[in-house]
């Protein structure tokens, strides 16, 4: 869908080139993500893609066609583009920003009207900030109204430059939750420029790591990466805890769990202290049916004629099904019991423990 | 218009243009001496309260009004007004009615533009100050004074420009300077009275703009000089 | 020797001559509006030079600062041998001011848009010209707007001196009062100059806000 070919690009002044001798390959409906330290070019690469940035030489096709043969506005009305500092139009109000490329492009009103109720649904907005000024809006709400607006006219190929840069921490994360579930709906085909290797790998079915001068390091997909990196350049950027890295990258949902050292509030302590014995353990988790009630040390069960008699313990820290295994050895690591108790909406769903996981990884 | 020519270089030539007591070097003296002055006494009457008000951050809202209200006002009509005035108080025509007028608009843009610099002196560098056990007084003579001097010393330039300007028109309320080439120019219908004294004034003017630019090295500490200069407050003549 | 001094404002005076002062309103009018929208003219010109071509920025604000520095009644004294006692000569030495002003706010205006704002623009597919028009110039205006307001305040007061050069307007009533030595005309003629003046600049206020409404909005709590 894009192909850069043998891109170079070397700024007047410059002394050596920003971007020398890029080559990558965009499939359709792919999430790439550049990521590489500053000055790796990967800013610039993405702005020759719409030639914000002309290269000086080599050649860039988008979707079959050269880049440089059309015009550079008519291409740019069939990319979206969406950057750090959003950049939206002060003195439009918003359902006007989100209108832009439609009315470049000669929508009548109704069709425009409906396709912004729609986006503004679409990127979970409140419809009655539409009549709004930017100004008026925080910088998360800003930036959903950006992606809406660059998503209006439903161009193929979207462009982002640290779109979710300029929030906190914690919008960041929801910002990034609710684009992936977007992108699994709309299947464009996305570019997408980080310095921050943890989202590069989040929101990445390829990443192109790139080093100074638009060096390409390595170009494939994370779990890939992450397993061999081509090189040192690439490992160093990686982290060394490119092991724990790869965690993030596997769902829980995606195991299958093992069930591990469960009773029921209706079973005898008995059947607890054999549990325990089975899995050589002191303790046990407590079920009420489906839900997870607590645990129990096996001294807590002296003297009583059910389970359910006894007040359970709460774990420290559950981990929902739909997290990765890092989140679980984030838990293995905060319980007492060392173990990482994995449950979904209705209840309990299973365990892990360190021995697991480690088994998960070598595989 | 080659009569004009012709006449222009005749009178430049003449001797008795340059010389003598009505002549062009004793009115351009006449004309800086008076400016000057009418500087000195309206800096020196304005520059204490707003250093003072400056400093304590009082009194912004007056400054704002007096921004608005002094560009609305003609210089030419505070001249004219102090002439009769003058009269009044029996101090007759020429010199006073012109050296009043000249102090009176030369003080707010003076005022407003310190007041202005002493305030925007940046809190942080204040606050370092005060931190470091500078007293009041000390904070003012140290920190506040010198880095708002670019712009004092930007009001006093454009300032002076102004008065060079206004003194210029004192040759109607019977004052002499190099406004009298021009007003009596008008008066006679001659053109070459007229044009030396606008080129004369223009000049000075000018001169003054560039005096005043060029003492900036010696006057300013080093580190204040501003990269670019935004103009201030006041309306030209 | 004077003509009055007991009452520096002669009330019945004003009555009689309100006629007078219509008329001469009339003309403050068209010498300050004449030399702002041709100073506007000129100054959009010359600004467009200077942002498209940068270099030309430096030149272009000397010459202005040049003019802007040279007292008007200079200006005017040394054009009347070429242009004579006229409106031609009057308007060169107002549109003069105007220049240095007016070039500096809308550059700075123009200058002062967003840069994220400029890039989405183009990114989205605007042309150069349509950026200028309708993403620049919108977002410059509050800033351009106050240079002018400045500009025509400054223009009225100017305006005064151009009596001077056979113009009329509020500096013909001064300067009667000057050769009379009749305070009243005076007085009303600096008056009128300074109403006028302050109805201007409230009215351009009012544009300017009007033109502007999205710098009142501020961010609300969701």
């Amino acid at each position: 869908m894009i192909r850069l070919d043998n891109v170079s690009k070397t700024f007047p002044g410059g002394a050596s080139p920003a971007v020398g001798d890029l080559s990558l390959d965009v499939d359709r409906g792919e999430f790439v993500t550049l990521v590489g330290p500053s000055g790796c070019g990967k800013t610039t690469t993405l702005k020759m893609i719409n030639r914000i940035i002309e290269p000086t030489s080599g050649e860039i096709w988008v979707d079959g066609v050269a880049a440089t043969e059309t015009p550079a506005p008519r291409l740019r009305r069939s990319i979206g583009y969406v950057i750090q500092q959003i950049g939206l139009f002060p003195h439009r109000t918003i359902a006007q920003n989100i209108a832009t490329v439609p009315e470049l492009l000669g929508w009548d009103q109704a069709a425009t009207r409906n396709r912004v109720d729609e986006l503004v649904e679409l990127v979970g907005l409140d419809p009655g900030m539409l009549d709004r000024y930017p100004s008026e809006l925080s910088g998360g709400q800003q930036q959903r109204v950006g992606v809406a607006r660059a998503l209006a006219a439903d161009p193929p190929v979207l462009l982002m430059d640290e779109p979710f840069g300029a929030v906190d921490p914690i919008v960041r994360s929801r910002l990034q939750d609710e684009f992936l579930s977007l992108q699994a709906e709309l299947r464009k085909t996305v570019v997408f420029v980080t310095h921050d290797i943890d989202e590069a790998i989040r929101m990445g079915d390829r990443i192109a790591i790139l080093n100074i001068g638009g060096v390409l390091e390595q170009f494939d997909t994370p779990d890939a990466i992450l397993t061999n990196p081509a090189n040192e350049f690439v490992a160093d950027f990686l982290g060394e805890d490119r092991g724990i890295k790869r965690l993030s990258l596997i769902r829980l949902d995606s195991l299958e769990l093992p069930r591990g050292p469960v009773v029921d509030v209706s079973d005898g302590p008995e059947v607890a202290r054999s549990v325990m014995r089975e899995h050589d353990l002191t303790w046990v988790t407590v079920l009420d049916g489906r839900r997870l009630a607590g645990w129990v040390w096996e001294s807590d069960l002296e003297g009583v004629a059910l389970v359910g008699d006894v007040e359970p313990r709460q774990f420290r820290v559950t981990v929902n099904c739909r997290a990765s295994l890092r989140e679980a050895l984030d838990a293995i690591v905060n319980t007492r019991n060392n173990v990482g108790v994995i449950v979904d909406t209705d209840g309990y769903v299973g365990m892990l423990t360190l021995d697991l996981l480690t088994e998960e990884l070598a595989s | 218009m080659s009569d004009f020519l012709a006449d222009l270089t005749d009178f430049v030539a003449d001797s008795s243009t340059w010389l003598g007591d009505a002549g062009l070097l004793v009115r351009t003296r006449d004309h800086v001496l008076l400016s000057l002055f009418a500087i000195a006494v309206a800096a020196a009457v304005t520059l204490p309260p707003a250093l003072w008000l400056g400093h304590r951050g009082r009194g912004g809202f007056v400054v704002g009004a007096v921004v608005n209200i002094g560009r609305a006002v003609p210089s030419f009509g505070i001249l004219a007004i102090m002439l009769p005035v003058s009269l009044l108080f029996g101090w007759g025509i020429g010199f006073w009615p012109t050296f009043v007028a000249l102090v009176a608009l030369a003080m707010p843009p003076i005022f407003t533009n310190t007041y202005t610099g002493v305030t925007e002196v940046d809190r942080s560098v204040r606050e370092a100050a005060l931190g470091m056990g500078m007293t009041g007084p000390q904070l003012m003579a140290r920190t506040e004074l010198p880095l708002a001097m670019p712009v004092i010393w930007t009001a006093l330039r454009i300032s002076s420009v102004q008065v060079v300007a206004t003194a210029t028109l004192g040759a109607v309320v019977g004052w002499g300077g190099l406004g009298r080439y021009v007003i009596d120019g008008f008066a006679q219908g001659n053109d070459v009275f007229v044009f030396v004294g606008g080129v004369s004034v223009a000049l000075l003017a000018i001169g003054v703009d560039v005096a005043f630019s060029l003492a900036e090295r010696i006057v300013l500490p080093a580190g204040t000089r501003h990269r670019d200069r935004t103009e201030l407050e006041t309306a030209p003549t | 020797m004077l003509a009055q001094t007991d009452p520096f404002i002669r009330w019945d005076w004003i009555a009689d001559h309100l006629d007078d002062m219509w008329q001469r309103t009339i003309e403050h009018s068209i010498l300050t509006f004449l030399a702002i929208g041709i100073g506007l003219v000129l100054a959009i010109g010359l600004s467009m030079l200077a942002l498209r071509y940068r270099r030309t920025y430096a030149p272009v604000t000397w010459v202005a600062g040049v003019l802007y520095t040279i007292p008007s009644i200079a200006l005017f004294a040394f054009l009347v041998p070429f242009t004579g006692l006229s409106l031609v000569t009057a308007e060169i030495g107002l549109v003069s001011y105007t220049l240095l002003i007016l070039i500096r706010n809308i550059v700075a205006g123009i200058d002062g848009v967003p840069a994220s704002v400029v890039e989405s623009a183009l990114a989205m597919g605007y042309t150069r010209r349509r950026l200028f028009w309708k993403v620049q110039v919108p977002l410059a205006l509050p800033v351009i707007l106050a240079g002018v307001r400045i500009a025509a305040v400054t223009i009225v007061g100017l305006v005064t001196v151009t009596t001077f050069v056979g113009q009329g307007g509020y500096g013909a009533i001064i300067l009667q009062g000057l050769r009379r030595l009749f305070a009243t005309e005076i007085i009303v003629g600096t008056v009128l100059a300074i109403l006028f003046a302050a109805i201007l600049d409230m009215l351009l206020l009012l544009l300017q806000r009007r033109l502007a409404p999205w710098l009142r909005a501020r961010e609300r709590p969701t």
